[in-house]
């Protein structure tokens, strides 16, 4: 039976950046995926590198957060140079768009209370139609105003995670797929793991397994209390540029096709799709940019996010098993993959994660 | 190069303007009919590459044929019947935006 | 609006489902992309010209009562309309110049019929490269034929339009056959098959005769193909190899064709099961006798359920729509069994000579998964083998991971000209079963929907 020093189970947004985290660092490392067709969170993803809309109720996150896009620039130039992957990393700035007068006063107070909690290292502006209008030209005459940070970027997200495999291998990381865990158990020298594909034995276990950790980490006496919401989005066809900078509602990829989002739905484990979703993120898209309505979408996908009560992420560690999740797995790739790893290697959570603890719950 | 071999009576034509040039062509064509007739060999340039791209399926399963019609972009030539007055134009790559989408027709 | 019965796709097995679903008293809706029924097979066939109706065949024209019978049915048709979703609850959307309307049925029946197999050689893209099908189409509809053709592949459809071409008095420049010379030993074991068959067999035969005795040159055993640019960087020059020569073709047409497949797109998209059938090598997909899908709401007929042929389509459609009728009262078991008894032997009938013509035009492996790596596999995105190679080198296990890390699938044709290659090739490439490899995950909208047309759908509540 094969024994591996560290083990990933998972080979999402999460697992993908700590499996290369470890091997970067000359640490014997498996990942562990599971199938094509499989949920696959990271699959869903918008591709938004975003500080400005994190942690207002919990510093502890939007510390992590801009830690992560503080490191985001080396680390995409890191990853690049390695496996010659274009991620399409760009940070110049963000918007978040408010539809009426209630929503951008709202906005404004979140803000408010992010920038008070950060000691000044959390910058933005609120912006009203006409300063909107100059950073995003296209912008339609019924959208009141919104806000921007310098700090907020975007990636395409399926390149990261691309890189993210292939960084990975080129390491000499070890990636099986099509072999999902029926069961962990502890043994003498580390952990059991019982797979659709054999067994196979390690030293420590990284648990990063999206949705299904809630069902992997209780073997391994760790909690992660996870539910899925399902997030719909739409793809438009290749159109010339009309947006400036990625938002909350809209990005604009290099290729020039736009994605529009997002809902948030608790319809249990239905990645499915729905036409009043669809329609309302439609109505949304061209009403942010009415010029965006001449064009078509190519493509709509939901999938599920792998969220906590309060939505924030819950890091476990007991013994030699860590378990992780996070709705946010873009933003903190540079995190999980540069920080978390050394601190799975030192086998040390640093001090302001704890705050993600499961038993906050 | 595609010429007609029906021997049908093909009258009327429409006439219609195809990159800025009039051309007549029978009614019940095919836009991408009319193009393969007019010995147009491409009708778009890839997004992707800028490569000229044909007409390939002929029944809409393709994405091939994709031209510019009275302002709208994307629209499949071999899915649209010639009209009277129509603004066909190659389209390059991503193709345009027009400024007043109010104002565009889908029709077929 | 509520039907009973809402059939998409007015091919053979769509207008024989309604004439079928009218007269056993269901409200019925049929909605078809294009402008007149007929589909593709019998594309036209109401509006033909005589010239048309003698090059074109008996076979196509048997297509004419049919259409009438639908046309005189009690079947709504709405015409130019474009099905992008059908929701679980039997909600049918659909497209319209532009606008998008919703309507509801208690069953729906798919039967958007057949595509032709991809088939992926180098240059494949360049303008002047065509389907045989494209071909066809054209002849059908409005009359077209293009001079000093070459045509390239296998199966009937491609003799046919060579025969169509002949009787038009078209000249075509050389058909280059990539049948392999091992099929035809193979296909000799299928003699039952070919006997069970044979009305049709003899009509191949015939053709293949006339084709010769014209003088068209005709290659065999055709193993590569190439089409090469001009200039203008459209198509120039067809290369191709024989066991014994490699030759040159000067020409501005060339024609492909190997086989049709099922199109799969608003089934998959709909959640209907599918799964692959090594005698056809194409996804199929999961129903039942009456082809009942494994969606609840959702029957599947036609070439979309394998590859039949007209005859066998409109048969098929026939028992899908006494199986509606049977589900909504209009027919007790008995009733259903006994109407669908003569209707099931005809179909065997016809369906008897598949495994024949399946195992003598089984296209040959370089043309289904292509080995040059500049070979453009995905067209819409221009992803090439060598993406693809080099995806599955850094971990990619599978078409949607495939298409997440190189765009491949992601285009406006949503997999239709790539699917079938990308799922033989990865499951090559990974070393698993092709029915484990899966395809793409396919979504709505089933074909691209203009933004403002589906914000319109917004209902607040």
């Amino acid at each position: 039976m094969t024994c591996t020093d560290y083990l990933v189970v998972g080979g999402g947004m999460l697992g993908a950046a700590i499996g290369y985290g470890l091997a970067r660092q000359n640490l014997g490392c498996t990942i562990l995926d599971a199938h094509d067709r499989d949920f696959r969170a990271a699959r869903g993803n918008f591709g938004l590198v975003w500080v400005q809309s994190k942690g207002a109720d919990l510093a502890a996150y939007a510390r992590w957060t801009r830690c992560s896009t503080e490191l985001w620039p080396g680390f995409s130039s890191e990853l690049e140079e390695l496996t010659g992957i274009d991620l399409h990393y760009k940070r110049s700035g963000g918007v978040h768009f408010c539809l009426s007068d209630q929503a951008l006063a709202d906005r404004q107070a979140h803000l408010m209370k992010l920038a008070a909690a950060s000691d000044g290292a959390f910058s933005y502006r609120m912006l009203d139609h006409r300063e909107l209008l100059e950073l995003e030209p296209e912008l339609g005459p019924s959208v009141p105003g919104g806000s921007w940070s310098p700090h907020d970027g975007h990636v395409n997200p399926l390149y990261l995670l691309r890189a993210l495999h292939a960084g990975f291998i080129r390491h000499g990381g070890n990636y099986q797929a099509n072999r999902r865990v029926k069961t962990i158990e502890a043994c003498n020298d580390g952990y059991r793991l019982v797979t659709e594909q054999g067994e196979i034995r390690a030293r420590h276990l990284i648990l990063a397994a999206g949705l299904d950790n809630a069902r992997l980490a209780p073997m391994v006496g760790l909690k992660q209390p996870v539910y899925a919401q399902r997030g719909q989005i739409l793809v438009s066809e290749r159109v010339p540029k009309l947006l400036n900078h990625p938002s909350n509602y809209l990005r604009q990829t290099l290729e020039g096709t736009i994605q529009i989002g997002d809902s948030k739905e608790s319809v249990g484990l239905d990645d499915g799709q729905s036409v009043h979703a669809m329609a309302k993120m439609a109505r949304r898209a061209c009403q942010i940019i009415p010029r965006l309505s001449q064009r078509r979408i190519v493509r709509g996908w939901g999938a599920l996010r792998v969220l906590t009560a309060d939505g924030y992420p819950v890091y476990e560690h007991g013994g030699n098993a860590w378990a992780f999740s996070s709705h946010s797995g873009v933003t903190l790739a540079a995190a999980h993959a540069l920080k978390l790893s050394t601190m799975i290697r030192d086998q040390s959570l640093d001090a302001d994660l704890q705050a993600f603890t499961a038993n906050r719950f | 190069m595609f010429h007609d071999i029906s021997h049908a009576s093909r009258q009327p034509c429409v006439s219609l303007l195809l990159d800025g040039k009039s051309i007549a062509v029978p009614a019940g064509y095919t836009v991408a009919a009319a193009l393969l007739t007019q010995h147009r060999r491409h009708n778009r340039t890839s997004p992707v590459s800028g490569a000229p791209r044909g007409p390939f399926c002929l029944m809409g399963g393709c994405f091939e044929c994709l031209v510019e019609i009275d302002g709208v972009s994307n629209r499949q030539a071999c899915m649209v019947e010639v009209r009277e007055g129509m603004n066909v134009c190659t389209q390059q790559g991503a193709g345009e935006l027009t400024t007043d989408p109010e104002t565009l027709s889908y029709e077929v | 609006m509520k039907y009973d019965l809402v059939i998409i796709g007015a091919g053979p097995a769509g207008m024989s489902a309604a004439v079928e679903a009218c007269n056993l008293g269901l409200s019925c809706l049929l909605l078809d992309e294009q402008p007149r029924g007929g589909g593709q097979i019998y594309r036209n066939v109401g509006r033909q010209t005589p010239k048309g109706k003698e090059l074109l065949g008996p076979e196509y024209q048997a297509g004419l009562p049919l259409l009438k019978a639908f046309e005189l049915s009690n079947c709504k048709h709405v015409a130019g309309a474009s099905v992008w979703q059908i929701s679980a609850q039997g909600e049918v959307f659909y497209s319209v110049a532009g606008t998008s309307n919703a309507v509801t049925a208690e069953k729906v029946l798919i039967t958007t019929g057949a595509q032709e197999r991809p088939m992926p050689i180098p240059g494949w893209t360049l303008p002047g490269v065509m389907t045989a099908g494209g071909a066809q189409i054209l002849l059908k509809s409005p009359g077209l034929a293009a001079d000093e053709a070459v045509f390239a592949g296998c199966g009937p459809l491609l003799y046919l339009v060579v025969w169509q071409y002949l009787k038009a008095g078209v000249k075509v420049k050389a058909v280059l056959d990539t049948t392999p010379r091992s099929n035809y030993l193979k296909a000799a074991k299928e003699w039952r098959a070919a006997l069970a068959g044979r009305s049709y067999l003899k009509k191949g035969i015939k053709l293949l005769r006339d084709i010769k005795s014209a003088g068209i040159p005709i290659y065999k055993e055709v193993n590569r193909i190439a089409a090469i640019a001009d200039e203008a960087r459209s198509l120039g020059t067809v290369s191709f190899c024989t066991p014994k020569a490699e030759l040159q073709i000067e020409t501005q047409h060339l024609f492909l064709h190997q086989g049709i497949i099922p199109q799969v797109n608003l089934a998959m998209a709909s959640g209907c099961e599918h799964h692959w059938s090594t005698q056809q090598l194409c996804w199929t997909p999961k129903v039942d006798d009456w082809g009942q899908s494994s969606q609840q709401r959702i029957l599947i007929s036609g070439d979309g359920l394998s590859i039949g042929g007209a005859v066998a389509a409109s048969l098929r459609g026939k028992l899908a729509a006494l199986q509606v009728g049977y589900e909504n009262g209009k027919l007790s078991v008995q009733q259903r069994d006994t109407r669908g008894q003569p209707i099931r032997r005809l179909l065997a009938k016809e369906l008897a000579f598949r495994p024949f013509i399946d195992t003598l035009y089984r296209p040959a492996e370089q043309f289904r998964k292509p080995v040059e790596n500049e070979v453009v596999v995905c067209r819409c995105e221009e992803i090439l083998l060598k993406d693809i190679k080099s995806a599955v080198e850094n971990g990619c296990m599978g078409p949607n991971q495939l298409k997440s890390f190189t765009r491949c699938g992601m285009g406006p044709c949503q997999g239709r000209q790539c699917g079938n290659t990308v799922t033989e090739l990865m499951a090559d490439l990974s070393g698993n079963p092709v029915e484990e490899t899966g395809y793409y995950r396919l979504r709505a909208p089933v074909k691209p929907l203009n933004l403002s047309e589906l914000a319109s759908l917004y209902d607040e509540h």
